[in-house]
């Protein structure tokens, strides 16, 4: 009778830290951004591509929260972007950065920021650069 | 240097052109056994494995074939400017010849795939979206350049769950590790210092 209610004890211990994992990444958003923190993740994760004032592989970011989905007449999107209509807010970057073939499926980024919390430095980051 | 017109520009600077000569003709032996042996294997584990979706596959790597052609076109500009010092020079040329060789493996993969390259720039517009012309020592060139190969490392390894063929994901790790060896080279000449944590690249 101890040996399996001891099983099963390990089996909880390895399953709910990886159930909470699971969550953290996924349909969660936190709720406060820290900009500081979000310019550097965007200076290691996002430059490979982007840049705040200028077109490169992906559109520029400097004013991407608040402007409407593949709205720069001067990049060329995939076709899911420039049909998706909407803007990128909160909550639409949020579902975005998080899994972006699943938000809006036939966009070209593919790149995907897991942690909430990360996602949420990063729009904070954007944030503070729209309004600039 | 964002007025730099490509057509007259050549590919190398004159006054290293025999060594770069040189190093052009070993990364392009390497180049070719690499598209042999490499994009062989990566066509037919795609053909073979069905692909799920090979579209969505070769929508990712001509992402990354605009990053390559974006640092193909960033070492350019640095090597143009004057500014890189005799040794650290033969260094970025061989950088670039890196990036030269993921770039022919990129197109061939995506030809084979049944895609259509996305074609390379005129250098000048790189240089417009860079901020080249804000490039004033070798310690800004090489800084422009962590960055980007830092960013471009981290771009390879975030896209590795997208991909539909495993294979595909894994040339995108092995990209990922170029990239991050450049980084380090590039980290250590300008003095900063060794991530304190481990697991700091592909968060």
């Amino acid at each position: 009778m101890v040996k399996p209610v001891l099983h099963l004890i390990g089996c909880l211990a390895l399953a709910l830290p990886m159930l909470a994992a699971a969550g953290e990444s996924r349909g969660e958003m936190a709720e406060v951004g820290d900009a500081e923190r979000g310019a550097l993740i965007y200076d290691s994760r996002c430059i490979g591509c982007h840049s705040l004032a200028a077109n490169r592989i992906g559109p520029r970011h400097n004013d991407v929260f608040g402007r409407e989905i593949g709205s720069l007449k001067d990049f060329d999107y995939s076709e899911a972007l420039q049909k998706a209509g909407g803007t990128w807010d909160r909550a639409a970057l949020d579902l975005w950065l998080a899994d972006p073939e699943a938000y809006l499926p036939g966009q070209r980024m593919n790149f995907m920021v897991s942690e909430p919390q990360d996602r949420a430095d990063l729009i904070a980051f954007l944030q503070q650069e729209a309004e600039r | 240097m964002a007025s730099i017109d490509t057509r007259t520009v050549p590919e190398i600077v004159p006054a290293r052109r025999r060594f770069l000569q040189g190093a052009g003709k070993a990364s392009l032996s390497a180049t070719a056994v690499a598209l042999l042996i490499g994009c062989e294997t990566m066509a037919s584990s795609a053909s073979r494995q069905g692909a799920s979706d090979p579209k969505k596959d070769v929508s990712i790597l001509n992402v990354a074939l605009g990053l390559e052609h974006e640092a193909i076109n960033a070492y350019q500009l640095g090597a143009e400017s004057g500014l890189l010092s005799q040794e650290v020079l033969p260094v970025a040329v061989l950088f670039q010849s890196h990036h030269k060789e993921h770039r022919d493996a990129l197109m061939a993969t995506i030809k084979t795939l049944g895609g259509a390259p996305v074609e390379e720039k005129a250098i000048g517009e790189y240089a417009k979206a860079l901020g080249a012309g804000g490039l004033k020592t070798q310690g800004d060139v090489l800084t422009l350049a962590a960055r980007l190969e830092r960013g471009a490392a981290n771009a390879y390894l975030g896209v590795i769950p997208a991909f539909a063929d495993p294979a595909l994901a894994k040339v995108s790790g092995r990209l990922a590790a170029d990239e991050t060896m450049h980084w380090a080279l590039l980290a250590s000449a300008l003095g900063q210092p060794v991530p304190e944590k481990a697991l700091s690249f592909g968060v």
